[in-house]
């Protein structure tokens, strides 16, 4: 009976995949319907799935918010024709949609999704969670500079170009960001560590976006860079680049670089409310109210699952209000305001924390 | 002409940042959020289509059922893009309107040349080419949509005009007769 907790953990990952894999597949959807609102359309409202579709009123209302149009998507990521432009380079131009999308499902491993009596739900509790995080997700814009320079054409290579340089001048304003939130949590006396589970439990009072609000603006910011996503979607930049790194990748080669952003967006959201937001905390004030036992892991999971949304569809509101940064702009952003923002913000807590320390206690 | 003229005052420390614009614009796209929406649901609901749209071009018959084109092919000549290609043919002398001589033996208006600019409605004498209110064509093959005289009537239909032009002249023609 050796396999069987390795059984358990196969199945426990097989799980957490398809869930965020879902998650991925109607952030894409409420994309769309979202942008559709905002912009006085419906979004997609025709795809109907037979059966299913067919259910008098409920099937309707179905199909009229789009419930079956993934299905679709996949389907048709599947099916397209998937030419391979002759000028590639033939081994990275197949590694890179890889190596864009491992990354992106890799940070999920490490990321806790709620409690139960006090033990963490998380596939791999390991007490430098944060650091695997940064260090991971980052390696998917390697997956983005090998695409750019895989399809041997200006623009795809002008996209990976752009990724790089963003990637490297918000990586370095994000790390500073969550500093203070972990200076702040790890209080003497605790064991937090860089665990993200740790972080959590310390917010069950105050909620660290109240407590460090322009760190958590930092990291909200330096996040939008970090996935691509407007207003700084440099390295895809329609308007710019026809649609940048991966101009020369079609069908499902496209469907793991889309699938991959989207994973990102994700899990980036829910960093942002494991670090700011009270994870599963309930409200800031308050005492969670979630059961002993499984019920609790059960509400817990639900009610960090709601916040991740919320960020998720703050993420889509905000690509459809802000216009795109010019490249310089989004440069000067990075190293002019936010890297002396966060490491003013940096020194500024630990002075803060001796003072506290020294004086009041 | 009296001007105003504007004041450019330096942006305010929280302008600078701007994240008070963002917010705004965020308030904004949040309330577009539920507004009613625009699209028409095309091919559910069709929009309407207003009087003296240009859509495809048609051939049209009297109220009595009776062809109005002379085959005089200004049409043809007037198309920009040559899309009109009519062959002439003579009525027979025993047909009862023998005294308009010509109608066309073919007409085909190849609709996939045609570019809806209604000089051929505008230019002819007999008022027997109009425009429609069909905006959508579709085909699988372009001979498809070459349309031939038979469905040039078909989707023409009949213009409820009560103007006979030809009578009057067969009436004139008879009273010189008399007269003459
Ligand atoms: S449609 Fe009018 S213009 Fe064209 S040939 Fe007939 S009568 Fe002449
Ligand atoms: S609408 Fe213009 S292009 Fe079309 S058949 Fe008439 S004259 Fe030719």
């Amino acid at each position: 009976m050796t396999y069987l907790p390795v059984l358990v953990a196969f199945v426990k990952a097989l799980i957490m995949i398809s869930v965020v894999m879902g998650m991925a597949a109607y952030a894409v959807l409420a994309e769309r319907k979202i942008a559709g609102w905002i912009q006085g359309r419906h979004g997609p409202n025709r795809t109907l799935l037979p059966l299913l579709g067919h259910i008098p009123i409920l099937g309707r209302i179905l199909t009229r918010i789009g419930i079956f149009q993934p299905v679709a998507d996949g389907l048709k990521f599947i099916f397209k024709e998937d030419p391979v432009p002759g000028h590639v380079n033939l081994l990275y131009y197949f590694l890179a949609p890889c190596v864009a999308f491992i990354p992106a499902m890799t940070t999920m491993v490490v990321l806790p999704f709620g409690e139960m009596d006090g033990a963490p739900l998380v596939l791999a509790n390991i007490d430098i969670g944060m650091l695997f995080i940064l260090a991971v997700s980052s390696l998917g814009v390697y997956g983005i500079i090998l695409a750019g320079w895989a399809a041997n054409s200006k623009y795809p290579f002008l996209g990976g170009i752009r990724a790089s340089a963003q990637m490297i001048s918000y990586e370095l304003a994000m790390g500073l960001s969550i500093l203070p939130a972990f200076l702040w949590a790890n209080a003497p006396g605790t064991e937090t560590g860089l665990s993200l589970f740790n972080v959590v439990q310390s917010q069950d009072t105050v909620w660290l976006v109240f407590w460090q609000p322009l760190s958590a603006l930092i990291f909200l910011v330096a996040l939008f860079a970090e996935t691509n996503r407007l207003p700084f979607d440099m390295p895809e930049a329609e308007t710019e680049l026809v649609s940048g790194y991966h101009t020369e990748y079609g069908s499902m080669k496209f469907g793991l670089f889309f699938v991959g952003e989207y994973t990102h967006i994700v899990i980036g959201s829910g960093v942002l409310v494991i670090l700011y937001f009270g994870g599963w905390n309930f409200l800031p004030g308050f005492a969670s109210p979630w059961p002993e036992g499984w019920l609790g892991g059960v509400f817990s999971t639900l009610w960090f699952l709601g916040k991740v949304l919320t960020v998720v569809f703050f993420f889509i509101w905000i690509r459809w209000t802000l216009p795109r940064f010019r490249y310089d702009q989004v440069m000067r952003l990075g190293w002019t305001v936010l890297l002396p923002l966060a490491l003013a913000n940096l020194i500024l807590n630990a002075i803060l924390i001796a003072l506290f320390e020294n004086w009041i206690v | 002409m009296a001007f105003k003229k504007l004041e450019r005052r330096p942006l305010s420390w929280a302008e600078r940042t701007y994240l008070p614009q963002i917010l705004m614009g965020l308030k904004i796209t949040l309330w577009n959020l539920f507004k009613k929406k625009v699209t028409l649901e095309y091919p559910d609901v069709r929009p309407v289509i207003p009087n003296g749209y240009r859509g495809i071009p048609t051939l049209v018959k009297d109220p009595r059922g009776r062809e109005k084109c002379v085959s005089c092919q200004l049409c043809e000549f007037v198309c920009p893009p040559k899309a009109i290609r009519i062959q002439p043919g003579e009525i027979s002398a025993e047909a009862e309107n023998a005294h308009v001589e010509k109608a066309p033996r073919e007409f085909d208006i190849d609709m996939l040349r045609c570019i809806y600019c209604g000089f051929c409605q505008e230019v002819c004498p007999e008022e027997a080419i109009f425009l429609q209110n069909v905006f959508s064509l579709n085909g699988y093959s372009r001979e498809e949509l070459v349309f031939s005289k038979s469905k040039l009537y078909e989707m023409g239909g009949t213009l409820p005009d009560e103007h006979y032009k030809w009578e009057k002249k067969r009436r004139a023609a008879e009273e010189n007769e008399v007269h003459g």
